[in-house]
């Protein structure tokens, strides 16, 4: 009997809340405030979603309803990704070991 | 590309964004962490791109519209202030949440181009998954919406209740059930608009109730959303990297809420379902306002601090709504020339964000090896000649450790009453967020310096 992809996925995705978990325990406390903005950065690889719906059919579908909503979501997605990867930056830059 | 390539990019961007989690573990490593990062995501959309296989005049739209959002969010990202984070990242959040929304839309209508079955017939695991992820998303983009509006002030920070509020949100959150239920029968679309708007209201009605202080864990739990919001959207679309990353971020979030609730002793339940300051104390208050407290100057602080062997700091929000950090700095700029030792001592839940005392004083330079945790400096109070306790209440005050009345007893608190003195700048002698009056305010060795954090702090480097 084969297994149905679905399993496979659902495995990845528990294995990866463990990593999670591991993960973001050994981040340090005053590192929180980048953690979120940089997970948020990452969260908006639903761009990927995005383009695939944008790009759905072929170049005479592109202002169908569908296709409209896959063209707001990258806008949205791009905000964030380009935002939130570079406020992350800011922030990192900005800590400092006390010069000796 | 085949489908199986783009798969194992996937993964490797998946891997990736480990990699940039995991630079997080030290101050060091984290500027490459987030490198990382971004490496994952251009993998991400490049492989994309070459699976789709379109560059028809919709790839020129594509990159019109992520040039577009790009330079919208690299401006937001330059020109915000650092004490603005908090409502950033609850509006960038929203955006999440409203990304993942308008995928599950397009999904649903258009199933055929992902994949997932024709109209009227799609695959019955792929129905529940649009659906949760679009349920997911809503509720995280209106909640977004309204911790923003919160954190920016445009909406009063108190909490806002109402008789039978955690059944309404009960029965709704039972609606949206049963509807994925029905829409996996019926795939009519009415059923999916429905489930759509319902989970806009729940997201309102899910923060409303809870207060300002409250914000670092809804903004710990909004993050953990949008987390799980992407991940649902990953299995619609069998992308390994979005389920990856959806976990991650579902966990990490998860992991913040907790580790506020705790700052707090807290339950999570106890912070969701409703504020503190709801709770009315004003008839214990009213006779704690006789005690006599020692009012003082900011040459008495001076004085103080600069014949002090070692002085901290206990930053709090208030100090980043007077946008104190700077003058902050200066100040402790003129104690370390004078010879005394200074370090920060930061509590979980300072700020409206986890970490955000560490960002500002970063911003004002101060050096990350000077700024302390709770439990790495507690003990040091009892030790220290001088604490400066800049914007913070109840995170200092004792009653949390004697009374088991007190609707905070059992929360770690910062131990300032234990040095020998304690500067507490303050406007009034109003009580903080809990709404308890704090002990500390009336103790022999405190002085209160009242005035507004940033013009005391400058006075102070003036009399130094």
């Amino acid at each position: 009997m084969e297994i149905d992809p679905f399993i496979f996925r659902l495995s990845i995705f528990i294995l990866s809340i463990f990593v999670g978990y591991y993960v973001v325990w050994s981040v340090t406390p005053s590192l929180h405030t980048p953690l979120m903005s940089v997970t948020n950065a990452i969260s908006s690889v639903i761009i990927v979603g995005a383009i695939i719906a944008a790009l759905a059919g072929s170049d005479k579908t592109i202002f169908e309803i569908s296709n409209i909503f896959g063209f707001l979501a990258i806008i949205l997605a791009a905000v964030n990704i380009f935002g939130g990867f570079l406020v992350t930056q800011r922030m990192l830059q900005m800590y400092k070991k006390k010069k000796k | 590309m085949s489908a199986n390539l783009s798969a194992l990019f996937y993964l490797i961007s998946g891997i990736l964004f480990i990699l940039a989690l995991r630079g997080l573990s030290s101050p060091e490593t984290s500027r490459q962490g987030n490198y990382f990062g971004i490496a994952g995501m251009v993998i991400s959309i490049v492989v994309t791109f070459l699976t789709v296989g379109n560059f028809g005049i919709g790839f020129v739209y594509v990159l019109i519209f992520l040039i577009i959002g790009g330079s919208i969010g690299s401006f937001i990202a330059f020109r915000i202030p650092m004490t603005a984070m908090p409502e950033l990242v609850a509006g960038f959040h929203s955006l999440v949440g409203l990304a993942a929304v308008f995928v599950a839309i397009s999904a649903f209508l258009k199933p055929e181009a992902f994949g997932l079955g024709i109209i009227g017939n799609i695959k019955l695991a792929s129905l529940i998954e649009m659906s949760l992820g679009a349920a997911i998303g809503a509720i995280t983009f209106s909640g977004s919406i309204i911790a923003f509006l919160k954190l920016r002030g445009l909406m009063s920070g108190s909490p806002i209740t109402f008789k039978g509020q955690h059944i309404i949100n009960l029965t709704l959150g039972l609606i949206i059930i049963f509807l994925i239920y029905y829409l996996c029968i019926k795939q009519s679309s009415n059923i999916f608009w429905s489930i759509v708007i319902i989970s806009f209201i729940v997201g309102v009605l899910l923060i409303i109730p809870i207060g300002g202080a409250d914000m670092p864990v809804v903004i710990s739990m909004l993050n953990s959303y949008s987390g799980w919001a992407a991940a649902g959207i990953g299995f619609t679309l069998e992308n390994t990297a979005l389920i990856i990353t959806g976990a991650l971020v579902g966990s990490s979030g998860a992991i913040l809420s907790y580790i506020m609730c705790k700052g707090m002793n807290r339950s999570f339940f106890n912070v969701i379902l409703g504020g503190w300051g709801a709770t009315d104390q004003s008839t214990n208050s009213d006779k704690k306002e006789q005690k006599p407290v020692k009012n003082g100057n900011a040459d008495d602080a001076a004085f103080l601090m600069k014949n002090a062997s070692s002085v901290i700091i206990v930053p709090g929000y208030g100090m980043a709504v007077a946008q104190a950090q700077h003058a902050l700095r200066e100040m402790v700029d003129a104690l370390k020339k004078n010879g005394v030792k200074v370090s920060y001592a930061i509590h979980p839940v300072a700020g409206r964000m986890p970490g955000h005392m560490n960002v500002l004083l970063a911003e004002a330079n101060v050096p990350y090896d000077e700024v302390f945790e709770l439990e790495e400096i507690n003990n040091d109070f009892a030790n220290c000649d001088v604490a400066y306790v800049i914007g913070a209440n109840d995170v200092t005050n004792p009653v949390a450790k004697s009374d088991p009345q007190s609707p905070i007893y059992g929360m770690p608190v910062l131990d300032v009453e234990k040095s020998k003195s304690v500067l507490f700048v303050k406007r009034s002698l109003s009580p903080g967020y809990a709404g308890i009056d704090n002990d500390l305010f009336y103790r022999e060795n405190t002085l209160m310096l009242f005035a507004d954090a940033k013009k005391m702090t400058e006075e102070i480097v003036k009399s130094l």
